[in-house]
């Protein structure tokens, strides 16, 4: 909180206050009104797991859950977020606590390499998991799926692989026979 | 005696489990009390003079502690190093950490502001007041050389920074009683590695101590020690340089230095507060160094059989304003142009050029794409000037397997050596691209679908590698006597290619232990600080076998210790899975780390294993010294690996794809990829690498290219307008994996960082092509392959 007490004096410093759940966990903050939500939760909060490839809304690094949605936390001021509900990387867990189908997942097939698009990777892949709307688990599919995420390093297999094992771990494979790899 | 081998086989990554439950710790996310925040501001000029820079207003905002020019960085105001000097480099120029009097680019530091955050130091950043006088801009190679261009640095006439001349044979001779003659002049494009997370630095200064800690998302923390220490005057082990996770490096980040690199340590001295630059994305466009742009004038000698007898490149390199790493993209470009056919004379000549742009490092690849992409596509071409198939005129040239090592004297590599591959079987790869992608099959589509109005193109293309280059490398393996872990410490770190785990597998089959019950610590000087750096796709290779070499020391310190403890033949001692026994009596085994402990003679008995370490238990009464000569405590080495050449990898792509008449829109059908690397530690990672690199490949084959104006604005700096490939742009790759083990080093390993990428443009161009056969006029000689460019190139005319 350094940053917000000690730089009053700048104009564009006006601040709210700010009440939100992020990961189970009430947080209760007065911010500078042009906070952004990524710098919140990284900076504010100390969770490091949303990373910030390019804030202006195109890599989805910073992708966190907002009442269940997935939403680019750079494009997004965290004054914006008041009395909503939030899922960031250190939420996402198994029922035991372990792995979750998606991280194990993508850890079974190679899905990351340098990790630092991953946290963004697995809270996009869970939105569409834990939808209600029916899945396309086709190759071209679960790559529309995933598209609005860019990795520099893994060329994206490891990462298709792994939605569609999680998709058979969390039984939404319905679909899964539909459309076999190009 | 050991468990089964982990080496060859795809064991999950150690790393992982950090990484995805968000408790990777990269640069940004180390918590530094108090640290301030760095903001530069840049030139918005290609090239200008600097009339004056006003600093008070920003000085004069709260929370701005510190805004510097030139005048005020004391001994920093001085030119970077040139890292790798060269003879035919005779005008090199390198940059200042600010710039002084002149600026060279759009995006040179210009002035630094340190503030109590991001936020503010931007602010502050705005309220420099910076008067230029703009000079005429640089820009395009071509444009640089040509006669009557304006000098990018004063003194250099032509903007040529190095002319290098390289001859292997009798080129002359070749090309005057050559048969036919084929000539082609291709051009790739400047591009950017791009990393997920841009580069960051962080320093801290204990006065206590008089000792400097700088996290840098470098790829060369023991180098940028040195040079840090050097800068700054102090003994090495006063500066400690940690790369903790980096989110992607793909060579951008191997430069000292960024101006960032030294300005933040020499900031957090000056203020006694630790302090931070988390490099932006647009700042990674402007700030961090490019690559790619090279102009090749290529031409191959040959009979009328398509025999190639001779070989003559003639190339421009874009070296932008400045050049601090040297020629090395050049270098190895020359090296390579080749590729994978014997071509007994050679010629090959470069010219480094100035020009207005943002400076130019290696790039995933380094020049072999480059060159790739200008000996594969004269080799389609000279195939169908000869009216030869693109499969076999590959196959008549390739070098055969009873004729490595394969030298090409007066070629000299990256690392100083002459050019000698190690081996390989060339013509399987393409075979074996061939069963996969089957041709004649492939033909009798093509036919049908053209008439339908449908376009279908088959393309393919070689590459060598020239992987794992010298000098050397260590690695430190120590058991730990109270978990019973297995410590490896290199000094090269990782940037996602997986080391926590390849080298574990190394250190585990050795030492017998399980590769989960290993810790690679890297990228610390802290912790181990002999070495060089991650680059050129010589970790597994360099650092490999070096951690092989101490894990092998301390198998035998076990075996030692245990064949003492249990009075038992060396040669009867068993280590399995953390075990440690006397075959055939399993049930009294010792754990490792009960062994490790015994090899500490104790005084004080601080556990249950200790209390038999002690100087005073029956089994430590011996005559003497509890340590004799020239022993030492505990079980731990260290060894190095210095290769004596370089390993050259190998391999062969293939794509089939549809392009769109209309649109141009390219559709991948197939993307086949046969690569032989040596043996493999882990081929899951291996084959991580090649897809990713893949990826990276398409980007510069379809869509990736810095686009600057005639002004030196560089017109996409950021990822809205740079077009990285998305999943749905890339293609399910499939791989076939050779594995010709390298003469060259005891694991037979050679690298594959960089495979991937190298022939994608190249198999690109040709498959589409082919496609557009019927609709071309010309070959297709450039990358991007935009839908603007093949719209171009078909329009008649
Ligand atoms: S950091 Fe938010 S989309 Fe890139
Ligand atoms: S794993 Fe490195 S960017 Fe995706």
């Amino acid at each position: 909180m350094t940053g917000v007490e000690t730089s009053e004096a700048v104009e564009a410093e006006q601040k709210t206050s700010l009440r939100v759940v992020v990961n189970g966990t009430a947080y209760e903050r007065v911010v500078p009104v042009r906070r952004l939500l990524s710098d919140f939760l990284r900076h504010d909060l100390g969770l490091t797991g949303t990373h910030v490839g390019c804030e202006h809304g195109v890599c989805g690094c910073c992708t966190v859950l907002v009442d269940g949605r997935a939403t680019r936390s750079c494009l997004t001021l965290a004054c914006q977020v008041d009395g909503l509900s939030l899922t960031t990387i250190e939420g996402v867990k198994s029922a035991d606590g372990g792995l979750h189908p998606v991280q194990q997942a993508l850890s079974d097939c190679h899905g990351l390499q340098c990790g630092y698009c991953t946290p963004g990777f697995v809270i996009s892949i869970l939105e569409v998991l834990n939808s209600p709307d029916e899945l396309d688990l086709s190759e071209e599919g679960v790559r529309e799926m995933i598209s609005g995420n860019l990795c520099r390093c893994t060329g994206y297999q490891g990462i298709v692989d792994a939605v569609r094992q999680a998709a058979v771990a969390m039984g939404r494979d319905g679909d899964a026979g539909k459309g076999a790899p190009a | 005696m050991t468990s089964a081998p982990s080496f060859g086989t795809r064991v999950r990554r150690n790393e992982d489990e950090r990484l995805l439950t968000g408790r990777g710790r990269y640069i940004d996310d180390i918590t530094l009390e108090g640290a301030l925040a760095v903001a530069f501001v840049r030139s918005p000029m290609a090239s200008a003079r600097i009339i004056s820079v006003d600093t008070s207003q920003a000085m004069a905002l709260e929370g701005v502690h510190l805004v510097v020019t030139c005048d005020d960085i004391e001994h920093l105001d001085t030119e970077m190093p040139l890292l790798i000097p060269d003879p035919s480099l005779t005008s090199p120029r390198t940059q200042r950490p600010l710039a002084r009097g002149e600026v060279f680019y759009v995006g040179q530091t210009v002035a630094m502001v340190v503030a109590d955050d991001r936020y503010v130091a931007e602010d502050a950043a705005d309220l420099v007041e910076v008067v230029y006088e703009p000079l005429e801009a640089v820009v395009g190679v071509d444009r640089a050389v040509a006669s009557g261009a304006r000098s990018v640095h004063e003194g250099v006439a032509g903007n040529v920074a190095a002319h290098s001349r390289q001859r292997s044979g009798e080129p002359d001779a070749a090309f005057a009683s050559a048969e036919h003659v084929t000539s082609v002049t291709v051009r790739v494009e400047r591009s950017s590695a791009a990393p997920m997370e841009p580069r960051a630095v962080a320093a801290r200064w204990d006065s206590v101590l008089g000792e400097l800690t700088v996290w840098d998302g470098t790829q060369a923390p023991i180098s940028v020690r040195g040079g840090l220490a050097s800068l700054f005057g102090l003994d090495e082990h006063r500066v400690r340089v940690v790369a903790p996770d980096v989110g992607g490096g793909f060579g951008q980040k191997v430069l000292l230095f960024y101006p960032d690199e030294v300005l933040v340590p020499w900031a957090a001295v000056k203020l006694n507060r630790p302090v931070k630059y988390i490099e932006d994305r647009q700042e990674n466009f402007l700030g961090s160094t490019h690559e790619r742009l090279q102009v090749h004038h290529i031409e191959l000698a040959a009979t009328r059989d398509g025999l190639v007898t001779g070989l003559r490149d003639s190339f421009l390199h874009d070296t932008g304003a400045f050049i601090p790493y040297g020629l090395a993209v050049a270098q190895v470009a020359a090296g390579q142009i080749a590729g994978s056919y014997r071509i007994p004379n050679i010629s090959v000549d470069f010219k480094a050029v100035y020009t207005n742009t943002v400076p130019v490092t290696p790039y995933r690849g380094c020049g072999r794409p480059h060159a790739c992409f200008a000996i594969e596509r004269a080799m389609d071409v000279l195939a169908d000037d000869l009216g030869i198939d693109r499969f076999e005129i590959r196959r008549r040239n390739f070098i055969g397997t009873e004729e490595f090592p394969y030298d090409r004297p007066g070629l000299i590599f990256a690392d100083g050596q002459p050019v000698s591959y190690d081996g390989g079987d060339y013509a399987r790869a393409l075979s074996l691209l061939e069963e996969a992608l089957d041709p004649p099959a492939f033909r009798a589509e093509q036919e049908a679908a053209r008439s339908e109005g449908r376009y279908l193109g088959l393309g393919l293309a070689c590459y060598v590698e020239g992987t794992g280059l010298g000098p050397y490398e260590g690695g430190h393996v120590k058991v730990h006597p109270i978990t019973g872990k297995v410590y490896v410490n290199t000094g090269l770190s990782s940037q996602g290619q997986g080391h926590a785990t390849s080298f574990a597998q190394i250190a585990a089959d050795e030492v017998g232990v399980s590769p989960s019950d290993v810790v690679v610590v890297e990228g610390d000087t802290g912790e181990f600080d002999w070495g060089v750096a991650t680059f050129a796709s010589r970790a597994a290779v360099v650092s490999g076998n070096a951690i092989r070499k101490a894990a092998l020391i301390v198998r035998e310190q076990i075996v030692h210790q245990a064949s003492q403890m249990f009075e038992a033949a060396p040669e009867d001692i068993v280590i399995e899975e953390g075990k440690v026994f006397v075959q055939g009596v399993e049930s009294r085994a010792l754990t490792l780390a009960e062994v490790a402990t015994m090899s500490n003679p104790l005084r004080y008995a601080f556990n249950k294993a200790a209390q038999s370490a002690t100087q005073f238990t029956p089994a430590a009464r011996r005559d003497g010294a509890a340590l004799a000569e020239g022993a030492h405590p505990g079980l731990e080495a260290t060894d190095y690996f210095s290769p004596a050449s370089t390993t050259w990898a190998y391999g062969v792509h293939g794509a089939i794809v549809e392009v769109d008449p209309a649109t141009f829109e390219v559709k991948v059908k197939r993307y086949v990829c046969v690569h032989d690397c040596g043996r493999m530690i882990n081929p899951m990672i291996v084959e991580g690498q090649v897809i990713g690199g893949v990826a990276q490949g398409m980007g510069g084959a379809f869509y990736e290219l810095l686009d600057y104006d005639a002004e030196g604005n560089l017109r996409n700096a950021s990822l809205m307008e740079f077009l990285m490939p998305y999943a749905t742009e890339v293609p399910r790759v499939e791989i076939s994996h050779l594995e010709t083990p390298s003469p060259r080093n005891p694991l037979g390993v050679k690298g594959v960082g960089e495979a991937g990428t190298i022939p994608v443009a190249a198999a690109f161009a040709s498959a589409v092509e082919d496609a557009l056969a019927p609709l071309l006029h010309g070959h297709l000689l450039d990358v991007p392959l935009s839908p603007t460019s093949l719209h171009a190139a078909t329009r008649a005319g």
